[in-house]
């Protein structure tokens, strides 16, 4: 704001000694140099707050960034650990790297040019009337055809630029799609056709946004005209009114100079719109994901180092968003070195008894209890440490295989590990890796396939120290001789463990000491006949 | 510049458009200089008090600028984006056509997304690169060079004045501009990648690494790269500054030095009076063309990078061409290999070492190994996709070698084990393998594949979109829509390669089972990892580390 007053006067300054100086040797008057020095001084001045503008507006632009990404960090790994799937995870990932172009647009530019607009105009008209009235009064009735027209064809075009743009991410991800599927085409000796059609789907698309473009650019073009225009009225009108006498040179030169100015800020304003509107948009989006952060008492008891059973007693809970509950009156009792599978349809609430014990959830109504302790109390950091847990689909990390494994659990052994992948039937998909336990896997490395990325899973969870085992759905994606390893390895798990199998083939749930089927929201205990997934 | 002259003959720019383009960006520029000189000029002359008829021509110039600049720029603008589209355009084009005879056989990577992307996206990036990167400086020389000349032809000394000043402004300064992101460029766009993958391991993971108690060690690591990326970002930002400063100093100093020597001159009776105002206003708007310098400079660095990874990867020679004389299309539904050898060009060991077996017509034979052991390589020796270093494949009675790619494809049709879905309906992803087809053979080759009821189910039927933005099929109905357009193509010989990859053990019986079945009489190769199917067919080969371990039942 005070940059922007700072700037505002500086360009009246420069304008008027710019008139003096010319003025000065129109009348064969010698140079003062004082009035060079002033003027090179403005302009230095000028350019030390454009650089202001500049560079503050882009640190800004990146702190805010930076704001928003540890603010995510805190909300999705801390408040509420939430998993979003591979694409959504890109798309919120670039949003909070290179959205930062788009604030900086915002910041460094928009902004400060917001500022000028409302100053410069104001402040122009003010200068002029005090030099001359009349051509005050010509830009006074040039100066609203702006907004006018501004609005007309913004609103008018706005909408259909928008959908042009949609429309070129279409056609860009029409592109990647064929050279996606590549392969295929060639398998079927379709190569060399698509070539045409590449072309003309980007030709349509091209004469189609011209049509659009001719339109949206009128504003622009208007906003232009009633710049030059308004420079053109003014120096025409003071030429004639020099001739007649009825004004000063040097006034109307300094008229001259500032009429131009007054509509630069608008014309930039105009030209950074859609950019900064973008990088604002990317802010909000990752504003929208961190906001109203739960709170949730952290309980501090200690963990019962041996317990003997966990028990979840009428435990409801609302189903967010949607309405209605998952969970409702459910009991469940799982002792220690007891295998419990838990069966029924998707969308039953399998997953949702998972995040409870794993205190990623807390339960509504009811309660959860160890050794007769509520699991709320208990220090969640100490009691996650004592879960092993395979989720519904888990995750690599980008790193080692080695570390993949040992992640949470630095004092592993080599020996174990070992001993945890061949239990996991993970052995062998390390032994057709480049460089074994030390290859590298994850994000930007080499990828493991679903069932590859489940038996690791599977591994790390065998090569933690836990008492409890939560595996959700630990055979899905797996071929028949792999899915038999894991459970002859879940039927031998120690004594000592206690293990909650979300299970959908009725195989594996047969592996169980115990089958529950979750319906309606509440638990059912079935012999080991009438298990129908 | 060897990048570039490559890049803007792949793009084919039109002629006609490119001069229009660089005359209308320099005409719009020039139309502004001219309205402010002229204007200063038509106010030094009047304060003369002449006759007003003597001002009349320089009154209408002054408003033929007025008019003329808006419209000349709108134009500009118009005539800019239509030439980025259709370079765009053509680069797509031009890529497409280097990189489809790669496919797969010297690209096998590109089964990796992200570099897949990143290609694209390079392709894309493209569309800059003359009217962002090339056209800029062109305008500026033009109208810095005729700006110069006027100048001169008044007073030679604010001629020098004016080309030195233009010169610091338009090259200097995108100098400076240019080296400070040669330094920090790529550590910034390291950083952002490495910060981007980062978040996404975070974002999926975040519940395994809260319970792993490896949260703290994650957040950590992110808060590290971010301050990475701040200081990289807070530096960016320093320098953008000092360029954006250093060019209105520039040019308010040139100002000033063409004041002084204009007043110099008028003293020295060297120059007449009424044009100081008017060289001063002309310098003052010939700076218009130096501002978009720096930036094309960033995006010329850029789009070049670009354009050098691309032309790295199109330069490779593609692994199969066509022979010079083909021979006839075979007939004879057999396929023989007799010790076949192969190896990939970046990998130590060989991929498929003396592989001798026959595929006699009518017959089905399974070929079994663990991923890694070369079976998907002889899948693409059996289509042509890649040619053997030693052995030979032979389709029919001829060696594959002698024959187009077009005709072995022709002959052995391959289910893919990437059965890619395009993004659009069911039925245009069947008749993919053979446009001729229609709607009735269609209708067959998905009733073959077992995937009719389920495509007439669905509300859209088999006008269902799918694929990347369509709607989500299942593994197992993927595989049958692929397994459809397999039918469709029907070739002499068909390979099933890894049909029942990722698909559960009840999907993937019964898919086997409905494949060979409905091959009933074909010659066929079913390659596979897994027991599926193994008890329907003639003859298992059994292949480890490239080998053929031990002769069929």
């Amino acid at each position: 704001m005070l940059f922007g007053l700072f700037a505002t006067i500086a360009l009246l300054i420069q304008a008027t000694l710019f008139a003096s100086i010319v003025a000065r040797a129109f009348q064969h008057l010698p140079l003062r140099p004082g009035e060079i020095i002033a003027f090179c001084a403005v302009v230095i001045a000028r350019a030390l707050f454009g650089a202001g503008f500049e560079a503050t507006g882009r640190r800004a632009a990146a702190l805010v960034m930076s704001d928003l990404r540890m603010s995510l960090l805190e909300r999705r790994l801390f408040d509420m650990p939430t998993a979003a799937d591979g694409a959504e995870a890109g798309e919120i990932a670039t949003a909070a790297v290179n959205g930062v172009d788009g604030l900086e647009a915002y910041f460094a530019r928009y902004l400060p040019q917001l500022v000028l607009a409302a100053l410069v105009p104001l402040a122009v008209l003010t200068w002029t009337v005090a030099i001359d009235v009349t051509s005050a009064a010509i830009m006074v009735v040039t100066l609203p055809l702006i907004p006018l027209f501004m609005v007309l064809i913004g609103r008018y075009t706005e909408s259909k630029t928008r959908a042009r743009w949609s429309a070129l991410t279409r056609l860009s991800n029409h592109f990647l799609d064929v050279i996606r599927g590549l392969p295929t085409l060639r398998a079927f000796n379709r190569g060399e056709a698509q070539a045409g059609r590449i072309e003309e789907a980007s030709e349509a698309y091209r004469r189609m946004t011209m049509e659009t473009l001719r339109v949206s650019f009128l504003s622009g073009a208007v906003l232009d005209l009633a710049a030059t225009l308004a420079t053109a009225l003014v120096a025409v009108t003071l030429g004639v009114r020099l001739v007649e006498g009825t004004v000063a040179f040097r006034p109307a030169l300094t008229v001259l100079l500032l009429t131009p100015e007054l509509y630069v800020p608008l014309r930039s304003l105009a030209a950074q719109f859609h950019v900064s509107a973008d990088g604002l948009a990317a802010a909000e989006k990752i504003l929208d994901l961190t906001e109203t952060p739960q709170t949730r008492r952290l309980g501090t008891d200690r963990v019962p180092s041996a317990w003997q059973s966990l028990r979840l007693q009428d435990v409801s809970l609302e189903n967010v968003g949607r309405g209605g509950k998952v969970l409702d009156g459910f009991d469940l009792t799982i002792g220690r070195g007891e295998v419990v599978a838990l069966v029924g349809p998707s969308g039953a609430g399998k997953s949702t008894v998972a995040a409870l014990l794993l205190g990623l959830r807390s339960p509504d109504g009811g309660s959860i209890t160890v050794d007769g302790t509520d699991l709320a109390s208990l220090d969640l950091r100490g009691w996650r440490a004592d879960v092993a847990w395979v989720p519904q689909r888990p995750s690599v990390f980008r790193g080692s295989v080695r570390d993949n494994i040992a992640i949470g659990n630095p004092s592993v052994t080599a020996s174990e590990i070992d001993l945890a992948s061949r239990a996991a039937g993970f052995d062998e998909v390390v032994a057709e890796l480049p460089r074994g336990y030390e290859t590298h896997i994850g994000e930007g490395a080499r990828g493991l396939s679903a069932g590859e990325t489940r038996r690791l899973a599977f591994a790390r969870a065998l090569a933690r120290p836990a008492q409890l085992l939560i595996l959700d759905e630990p055979t899905a994606n797996l071929d028949a001789e792999s899915a038999e390893v894991i459970a002859a390895s879940i039927r031998g798990v120690d004594s000592e463990q206690a293990v909650l199998l979300i299970a959908h083939s009725p195989v594996l749930a047969r592996s169980a000491d115990r089958i529950v089927r979750i319906e309606n929201g509440r638990a059912i205990t079935l012999s080991d006949e009438a298990v129908v997934p | 510049m060897r990048t570039l002259r490559e890049l803007l003959r792949i793009a084919r720019l039109p002629r006609a458009r490119v001069v229009a383009s660089v005359s209308l960006g320099s005409l719009s520029v020039l139309l502004g200089v001219g309205l402010l000189s002229i204007a200063g000029y038509v106010i030094s002359r009047a304060a003369e008090h002449p006759p007003i008829l003597s001002l009349t021509v320089a009154i209408v110039a002054v408003r033929v600028c007025g008019i003329g600049r808006p419209l000349a720029r709108y134009l500009e603008r118009l005539e800019r984006h239509d030439l980025a589209f259709r370079v765009l355009a053509r680069m797509r084009v031009g890529f497409f056509r280097k990189i489809e005879p790669l496919v797969p056989g010297r690209l096998p990577e590109l089964r990796r997304g992200d570099l897949l992307a990143a290609m694209v996206g390079d392709i894309d990036a493209m569309q800059n690169l003359f009217v962002l990167g090339v056209a800029p400086p062109i305008v500026a020389l033009v109208t810095g060079a005729i700006s110069v000349a006027i100048a001169t032809a008044f007073l030679p000394a604010a001629g020098i004045v004016l080309a030195v000043g233009l010169l610091i402004g338009g090259i200097g300064i995108p100098s400076l501009a240019a080296f400070s992101a040669r330094r920090t460029g790529p550590r910034h766009a390291a950083a952002r990648a490495e910060m981007t993958t980062e978040l996404v391991d975070v974002l999926r993971g975040a519940p395994e690494l809260v319970v792993l108690g490896a949260a703290e060690q994650a957040a950590e690591t992110v808060r590290t790269l971010d301050a990475e990326l701040v200081h990289l970002e807070r530096r960016d930002a320093l320098m953008s500054g000092v360029v954006e400063g250093l060019s209105t100093t520039v040019s308010g100093l040139t100002v000033a030095g063409v004041l002084v020597v204009c007043a110099t001159a008028i003293a020295a009776g060297t120059l007449d009076r009424v044009m100081v105002a008017s060289l001063a206003l002309l310098a003052m708007a010939s700076f218009e063309a130096v501002v978009p310098l720096p930036a094309a400079a960033s995006v010329l660095r850029s789009t070049i990078a670009s354009g050098r990874r691309l032309l790295d990867i199109t330069g490779q020679a593609p692994s199969v061409v066509d022979p010079s004389d083909p021979a006839d299309a075979p007939r004879d539904p057999a396929v023989t290999l007799e010790q076949v050898g192969f190896g990939y060009a970046n990998e130590e060991s060989w991929a498929l070492h003396d592989v001798s077996f026959r595929l006699a017509p009518g017959r089905k034979v399974a070929l079994v190994g663990r991923s890694g052991s070369g079976k998907s390589s002889l899948a693409a020796l059996m289509v042509r996709f890649l040619d053997p270093d030693s052995g030979r494949v032979t389709l029919g009675a001829t060696d594959a070698r002698a024959l187009r790619q077009q005709d072995a494809r022709s002959f052995v049709t391959l289910d893919a084990q990437e059965a890619y879905l395009f993004s659009t309906t069911i039925r245009e992803n069947v008749r993919l393998a053979k446009p001729s087809a229609d709607d009735a053979e269609i209708e067959r080759a998905l009733r073959r594949a077992q995937i009719w009821e389920w495509v007439a189910s669905l509300p859209d039927g088999w006008d269902t979109f799918v694929g990347e933005e369509g709607t989500m099929v299942s593994g197992g109905e993927r595989r049958r829509i692929a397994l459809a357009r397999t039918f469709l193509a029907d070739g002499p010989v068909i390979v099933f390669d890894e049909p029942t990859a990722h698909l559960d053990q009840e999907t993937a019986e019964r898919l086997v089972d409905d494949a060979l079945h409905a091959t009933e009489g074909r010659t066929v190769l079913l390659i596979t990892h897994r027991p599926e199917g193994l008890d329907a067919v003639d003859q298992i080969v059994r292949l480890r580390r490239g080998r053929v371990e031990q002769p069929g039942r």
